[in-house]
């Protein structure tokens, strides 16, 4: 956390027997551990049974829903319904579906006849390159001037900062995108209009240049419109803390009005935030499929867009269960390391 | 209290000040409607006044009359031959003139008559899908809290669960599946949306119930309905039309993207329709942007105003959050 | 030459309905290792006055006269200098340890800032001087590595007790620094308390609406009505014998600890205290007063001698018609009757 103070304490440990009452067991540790990983593996079990529901009954038939628009013969359907295991009972069906996911077998893709593990795995990375960087950008800026915005409440600076904040959050990301690139690329011709890389571009110091210029945009967009949540959830947070009793003391103390916020206020603001980032994180998943299409950058969210307009059941399936399991995930990561953070929940 | 119609009227501020039930020896001889009338026509001044301190809340009530007042003179103001991609009236890709303020797209249709007659299906969907999504979480937010117990913990556990659900994931996935219509849209969003209304009324249903004339009501042989129509409902009203506003919102942003993402019904217009037809013929690269601007702004406009006049509401309603904006 | 000496201490909060005077000409003096009590119901301005006395009030706060510490003026003071004064001159017990320490920083880390800060000393060396004020105030040094969630409230109580000593203060402000606690907690504190200044030679300043406990504790007594102190003298004759209408009856409240009715009227005194933004014309205590007369309305008193070292704001006063009331009990027996 920025500006905890390093322990002074260490030295102070003339009787390191007496001061241990108050610790958290190891025991019960494992058990707020174990109740979380299993809270987040039924809720991965609901997302199974609800991609099950979402795409093999709720179309009715998948491969008239897949197929739909197209000349496809009588044969061929009932050819389709063999490979996707559709012409079997309802509840056979269901069994095959969960064995399969046991095996990390997600099924076959419609339109490439891959399986669609391995074009996930495929477009995995570009994803969590675009994302990752998005989000901790975003995050950053929305604490920093979610801080600075609460310091200063009903300042010039406060409110142009707020009102900034939720115009962006107002606007749709892909429209946003779709400006960017307007001004700055087809018009400005200063950025790639989409993409990953320029074909053809060698050597590591190139590669890393070159992806970063197409990182640009999109990043920028993907900023634009997550950090204003962030922004909001520090302001509060933050206000909620300012007229806490130990900011008196700490000025009591004599320290300078930075000091009390970087060290006093600030750490205390951080945890609710922090929690409401993880689990804002949810935003991400949908940030990054707006993101990628209008950009064209090859990760999960453009797949995902190609197998929408096909539709391409099975890869859609792959992709809801694929996004889902990465909010629950990020989920528990919130949980797990939250106690960290807070000595309060540690005990 | 008896009076008090679950109606949605917004009597601000519950907790602090309203004097709770208004019978006693005063209330029984002066009719006690007039009473509740009485004092609902004060606590509506009261509310407005509140509101009208709030600049920014008043600028978005602006923006939304604006939008709905169009929205609903549409059919006055755009011939809706003219949005015929076939029989479009102008050139493709004009740029703005007198004749066409905002330019034509590539069919030789004007951007304004588009933009108008976008904002029905925007707002339409915008309301319903927030009337889908809150009414079901206030309906499951009140049993929650009314009954805890057992109900309320799985209650609260399906919550949490479509919680943390990716929204937009969800929705799409649903609209997929489904027949591609104005009907689905909905559907998909007010399916996804009410998680975080279910929780907010669930919390004010239990404080409400917490109050010592939940306990006599129970008493002299209220029911469940009853206690939670009569009195649960009421109180947690104004939270929801907050949380409603905020909604609505978010539920025409996300029309826009389902639709800009090709979902969207293709024989209406919308405005995250008309930026699917922008980006698909090429509006971005060859830098239409007077095709691309006015839908994008008039989204960001309209979510503006709902959130303005949603934070707004919130602050009124909620004082403990008045000091901050 | 005394070492905090407070002449006409205004303050004044700037609000949307106008300014609301919170503290209305305060006079007050503490000699070197003397102990000063100030008294009052909640909502009297003496916590007000507590943090104006390091200009810890927000800003809305507008703050007139002078409040002298060690001959400074701490009202015109530069920042810099402000925050040099700022424990390093004179700390504070703040009410409600749970809240007034950080959560989430170790305690001895806490008591370690203001020594960092102050006095130019080594990491380890404030980490040692922690543990060692941790050993005054009766808690084990290794307890420094605990966070305040980990302590009970009189675990808490001194460690912030501990922290006001930190930077060897001359002077020691403890605003209600019981309030919070249970009754045998509450004596445990008061001793360490009076047992610390007496053997650092600290002046204190004790703020609290218990009279019995600052007249056990303290030398002087101001009791104060409406951001203005009504009464004033030595601790013991203050509390057995009132002169002043309020002094009588805040004395004889008597107020059940941790009933926070008895906090706020204490018995035998109908009426809310003075909205500040209203304040009744002439004297202020006259609506609550049991023995108003006409000329109370128009008459604003001012302290004036009441006897040997004591001052009170009361016409009565001034006329020398007022008895004190037959003496009561000896202090050290009310307090016992209090516990």
């Amino acid at each position: 956390m920025t500006g905890t103070q390093a322990p002074v304490t260490a030295a102070a440990g003339s009787a390191p027997d007496r001061g241990g009452e108050g610790r958290p067991g190891r025991g019960k540790a494992l058990r707020y551990i174990a109740g979380r990983l299993l809270t987040s593996l039924l809720s991965l079990v609901a997302v199974m049974f609800t991609a099950f529901f979402l795409f093999r009954i709720l179309p009715g038939d998948p491969v008239r829903a897949m197929t739909e628009g197209r000349s496809v013969s009588v044969e061929q359907m009932e050819e389709l319904r063999r490979q996707f295991g559709l012409d079997k009972p309802l509840p056979q069906q269901f069994v095959d579906y969960c064995l399969g996911l046991l095996r990390f077998d997600l099924g076959v893709s419609y339109q490439y006849r891959v399986p669609v593990v391995e074009l996930i795995a495929d477009r995995l990375w570009p994803t969590v390159l675009l994302s990752g960087t998005g989000t901790l950008l975003a995050a950053l800026l929305g604490l920093w001037l979610g801080t600075r915005s609460a310091w200063r409440r009903g300042s010039v600076s406060d409110r142009v900062n707020s009102g900034v904040a939720l115009t962006l959050w107002s606007v749709p990301t892909f429209w946003f995108g779709l400006i960017l690139i307007v001004l700055l690329a087809s018009g400005a011709d200063l950025f790639p209009t989409g993409g990953m890389m320029t074909p053809g571009t060698t050597g590591a110091v190139a590669v890393t240049l070159d992806v970063a210029h197409h990182m640009v945009l999109p990043v920028a967009t993907m900023v634009a419109v997550l950090y204003a949540q962030y922004l909001m959830i520090m302001r509060s947070s933050l206000l909620d803390e300012m007229g806490g009793d130990y900011l008196v003391t700490a000025r009591a103390k004599g320290l300078r009005d930075a000091l009390v916020l970087r060290r006093h206020a600030v750490p205390n603001a951080l945890l609710p935030a922090v929690t409401l980032i993880f689990l804002n994180i949810g935003l991400v998943a949908s940030g990054a499929i707006l993101v990628e299409t209008v950009f064209s950058w090859p990760g999960l969210g453009t797949l995902f867009y190609e197998a929408l307009s096909v539709p391409d059941l099975p890869l859609v399936q792959a992709l809801f269960i694929f996004f889902s399991a990465a909010v629950i995930l990020m989920n528990l990561v919130a949980d797990l390391v939250y106690p960290l953070l807070d000595p309060r929940v540690r005990s | 209290m008896s009076t008090t119609e679950p109606a949605a009227t917004p009597e601000p501020r519950p907790a602090p000040r309203s004097p709770g039930p208004v019978d006693g020896p005063e209330g029984a001889t002066a009719s006690p409607r007039r009473l509740a009338r009485q004092r609902r026509r004060r606590a509506l001044a009261r509310f407005w006044r509140d509101y009208r301190a709030n600049r920014a809340g008043l600028f978005g009530l602006a923006g939304l009359a604006l939008f709905v007042l169009v929205a609903l003179a549409a059919p006055w103001l755009v011939q809706p031959a003219d949005l015929s991609v076939t029989r479009a009236p102008g050139l493709p890709y004009q740029p703005p003139s007198l004749d066409y303020p905002l330019g034509t797209d590539n069919f030789g249709r004007s951007v304004l008559d588009l933009v108008i007659w976008g904002s029905r299906v925007s707002l339409l969907v915008g309301f319903l899908a927030t009337l889908v999504s809150v009414t079901l979480g206030a309906l499951i937010g009140i049993i929650a809290g009314h009954f805890g117990g057992a109900t309320g913990t799985v209650l609260m556990r399906v919550t949490d669960w479509f919680l943390v659900l990716p929204t937009l994931v969800l929705a799409i996935a649903l609209a997929t599946v489904l027949s591609r219509s104005v009907f689905t849209i909905i559907l998909a969003i007010g399916v996804t949306a009410w998680p975080t209304t279910a929780r907010l009324v669930r919390a004010q249903t239990l404080a409400v119930e917490a109050r010592p004339y939940i306990e006599r009501a129970r008493a002299l042989g209220g029911g469940h309905l009853h206690i939670m129509m009569r009195h649960v409902l009421p109180n947690v009203m104004p939270l929801v039309l907050a949380q409603t506003t905020l909604l609505v919102a978010s539920s025409i942003i996300m029309e826009s993207t389902l639709a800009f993402l090709g979902l969207g019904d293709p024989t209406t217009v919308s405005w995250g329709g008309v930026l699917q037809d922008a980006r698909n013929a090429g509006a971005v690269s060859s830098g239409v942007w007077w095709y691309l601007l006015p839908p994008g702004l008039a989204i960001a406009l309209v979510a503006l105003s709902f959130t303005l006049c949603g934070r707004a509401l919130e602050g009124v309603l909620n004082p403990r959050l008045r000091d901050r904006s | 030459m005394n070492y905090l000496e407070v002449n006409d201490l205004t303050v004044t909060y700037r609000t949307q309905g106008g300014p609301l005077p919170a503290v209305r000409g305060v006079d007050l003096t503490v000699e070197p290792g003397s102990k000063l009590g100030i008294a009052g119901e909640s909502g009297c301005g003496k916590s007000t006055v507590a943090l104006a006395l390091l200009r810890l009030l927000p800003k809305s706060a507008v703050l007139g006269g002078r409040v002298l510490l060690d001959g400074e003026d701490v009202l015109t003071m530069k920042w810099g200098r402000l925050r040099a004064v700022r424990w390093a001159g004179a700390s504070i017990v703040f009410q409600g340890a749970m809240h007034a320490l950080n959560a989430v920083h170790r305690i001895g880390d806490q008591i370690a800032e203001p020594i960092l800060l102050h006095g130019g000393v080594t990491r380890a060396e404030a980490a040692r001087r922690a543990g060692e004020l941790l050993e005054q105030v009766g808690l084990p040094a290794a307890r420094a590595a605990a966070y305040p969630h980990e302590l009970s409230g009189g675990q808490r109580q001194r460690v912030m007790i501990a922290m006001a000593l930190a930077c060897e203060p001359r002077l020691i402000v403890a605003d209600e620094p019981t309030t919070a606690l249970d009754v045998m907690i509450q004596a445990q504190i008061l001793r360490l308390i009076d047992r610390l200044i007496g053997d650092h030679g600290i002046s204190m300043v004790m703020i609290s609406h218990d009279l019995s406990v600052l007249a056990d504790t303290c030398d002087r007594l101001a009791v104060m009505y409406a951001g203005r102190v009504v009464e004033e003298g030595p601790a013991a004759e203050v509390f057995a014998a009132p002169r002043h209408p309020y002094g009588q009856a805040l004395g004889a409240a008597f107020p059940r600890i941790g009933d926070p009715a008895s906090r706020r009227n204490p018995r035998g005194l109908p009426g809310d205290p003075p909205d500040p933004a209203a304040l009744p014309s002439g004297c202020s205590f006259r609506p609550r007063c049991g023995v108003a007369e006409e000329r109370c309305a128009h008459v604003d008193p001012t302290l004036w001698p009441a006897g040997p070292g004591r001052r009170a704001a009361c016409v009565r006063v001034l006329d020398g018609t007022v008895e004190a009331p037959a003496a009561r009990t000896a202090p050290e027996t009310a307090v016992e009757e209090t516990r």
